[in-house]
């Protein structure tokens, strides 16, 4: 594995305004395949933003972004659906469809994408279902579950495809520590399974340590530095000595 | 000075500028929902499911709302017949006026209210909660499987639930015409009819897709563009309602004109 790692994901001077207000001011990431990378940063830093961009939920204003080689910004919707196929994205509320029951919502990119039979899609959803622990509740509405069964099902709809790359937006944030760690060891075990390249965003330095290969922290709409949590810890730098003291 | 002049002129023109951006983006989104709605694969399902949304569960109210005119047309037309020596004139007054305006009108404003409501709000929280943005990381066009199959549901069942009003309007006129002076249901409806004709049924009928496309359109863009959380929410539901309302209320009157003009 670590013999054939091409970067899965390439951001480079990635711009975003909002209103005149710069939000990313030219980010550089490479991320290998297989790698997981923490993005880590203050409150409205534009780390959401940034996994809105490598999903081409919103254009960068410059720069690229390649997606196993495929520069994603100037594609037509069909291609960037093709891409977006092989990208799972685990919002921070799991984003799930209200009128859906929930394996509704597992189903939901199975029936847009493949065009297998019935039994096989329902095969398939009580597979995703069984992996995240939710198999019981199957029939429930996102309205009769809790947060974190919420975020069980996001992670089983994210995967339904099997993505190669999976995006986590603060897949922690808002849950109780028992829950939070219930999902970073579902996070983990889908590390260990499937070698899938994933990139969080949290704010969560614990979370981060323990779930990625490398961190990287955002200040001022860029990357201030990346490396492991001991590099990161060590430096010397005002933000980042802040940081990693506050956060402890 | 001068740059004091500057700002507050520019600041008394902000509204008329967010006026023009508001219909640029109501034509920018006009032209992808048409875009999404010709483009296949066709969202079948869903389209039956929202027609579902909008004719049968809008069934009951605009019956009663039918009726409810049906009576108010018998009271209130009766005594000025009578005045004017023509109270055989009445089923005629009624199933006119109720076919003719009465009937469409209402149905419009009642499905705006109904329907445009729900739209603004459902799509407005999809919005807020990123669930629009989840779809499209699926691969599925919003505009396609939210916006379009509304519209269009909108479209196809105004026309129905139109008749429905008519319907209901016209029964409960003869019931409480028939309760003061009995007539038989079939006197009522020859009398009535007898002065109906191919022009005062079908385009005053059909205009209503129009109508259908106004709260479609309206709620389904106001939804989807929902700033501010649950706050914006709020804002798109109103806007929703009161916007479409206006536009079927001022469409209704340039399609009066039109219909008088093409079928005089």
């Amino acid at each position: 594995m670590e013999g054939t790692r091409d970067p899965a994901i390439v951001l480079e001077g990635l711009h975003k305004s909002f209103d005149g207000e710069a939000v990313l001011n030219g980010i550089d990431l490479k991320i290998d395949a297989g790698e997981t990378v923490a993005v880590l940063g203050r409150s409205g830093t534009g780390k959401s933003v940034l996994l809105k961009l490598i999903i081409g939920l919103q254009k960068p204003d410059s720069g690229s972004i390649k997606i196993q080689g495929r520069d994603i910004t100037s594609l037509p919707l069909k291609d960037l659906n093709a891409v977006r196929a092989k990208v799972g994205f685990l919002f921070q509320e799991a984003a799930l469809y209200d009128s859906l029951t929930v394996e509704e919502n597992v189903a939901f990119p199975l029936r847009r994408h493949r065009n297998g039979q019935t039994r096989e899609r329902k095969d398939r959803v009580r597979e995703l279902l069984a992996l995240v622990g939710m198999e019981a509740d199957s029939g429930k509405l996102p309205g009769q579950i809790s947060g974190g069964m919420k975020k069980r099902v996001g992670l089983a709809r994210a995967l339904a495809l099997d993505p190669d790359i999976l995006l986590f937006d603060e897949p922690t944030a808002g849950l109780d520590p028992i829950t939070a760690a219930e999902i970073e060891e579902l996070i983990l075990k889908l590390r260990k399974d499937h070698a899938i390249t994933s990139v969080i965003v949290t704010h969560d330095l614990h979370g981060a340590a323990v779930l990625s290969d490398r961190l990287a922290l955002m200040h001022e709409g860029n990357i201030l530095i990346e490396g492991s949590l001991q590099e990161l810890k060590h430096s010397t730098h005002p933000f980042v000595s802040q940081f990693f003291r506050e956060g402890a | 000075m001068a740059s004091g002049t500057f700002y507050r002129v520019e600041a008394g023109l902000q509204p008329l500028r967010a006026f023009f951006e508001w219909f640029g983006e109501l034509g920018f989104f006009c032209a992808r929902v048409a875009r999404a709605a010709v483009t296949p694969p066709y969202e079948v399902r869903e389209l039956i499911r929202q027609c579902d949304e909008v004719g049968s569960k809008s069934a009951l109210l605009i019956a009663v709302a039918g009726a409810a005119i049906g009576v108010v047309l018998s009271l209130e037309t009766r005594n000025s017949l009578i005045q004017f020596g023509a109270e055989s004139m009445l089923p005629a007054v009624i199933i006119v006026s109720i076919i003719r305006e009465t009937g469409p009108i209402i149905t419009g404003l009642i499905v705006s209210g109904r329907v445009g409501a729900g739209f603004g709000a459902a799509l407005g929280s999809m919005k807020v909660t990123e669930q629009i943005d989840a779809m499209q990381v699926s691969g599925v066009d919003p505009y396609k499987y939210l916006a379009a199959t509304r519209i269009l549901a909108c479209a196809l069942m105004l026309p129905l639930l139109t008749l429905l009003c008519d319907f209901s309007g016209i029964v409960t006129g003869w019931a409480v015409n028939t309760l003061v002076k009995p007539m038989s249901f079939q006197l009522y409806l020859d009398l009535g009819l007898k002065h109906v004709a191919f022009n005062d049924f079908l385009p005053p009928t059909f205009k209503t897709v129009v109508f259908g496309l106004i709260v479609g359109i309206v709620s389904c863009f106001e939804g989807m563009r929902v700033r501010g959380g649950t706050e914006g929410v709020g804002r798109a539901t109103t806007n929703s309602v009161v916007i479409a309302s206006l536009f079927i209320i001022l469409a209704d009157v340039v399609l009066v004109r039109l219909i008088l003009v093409l079928f005089p």
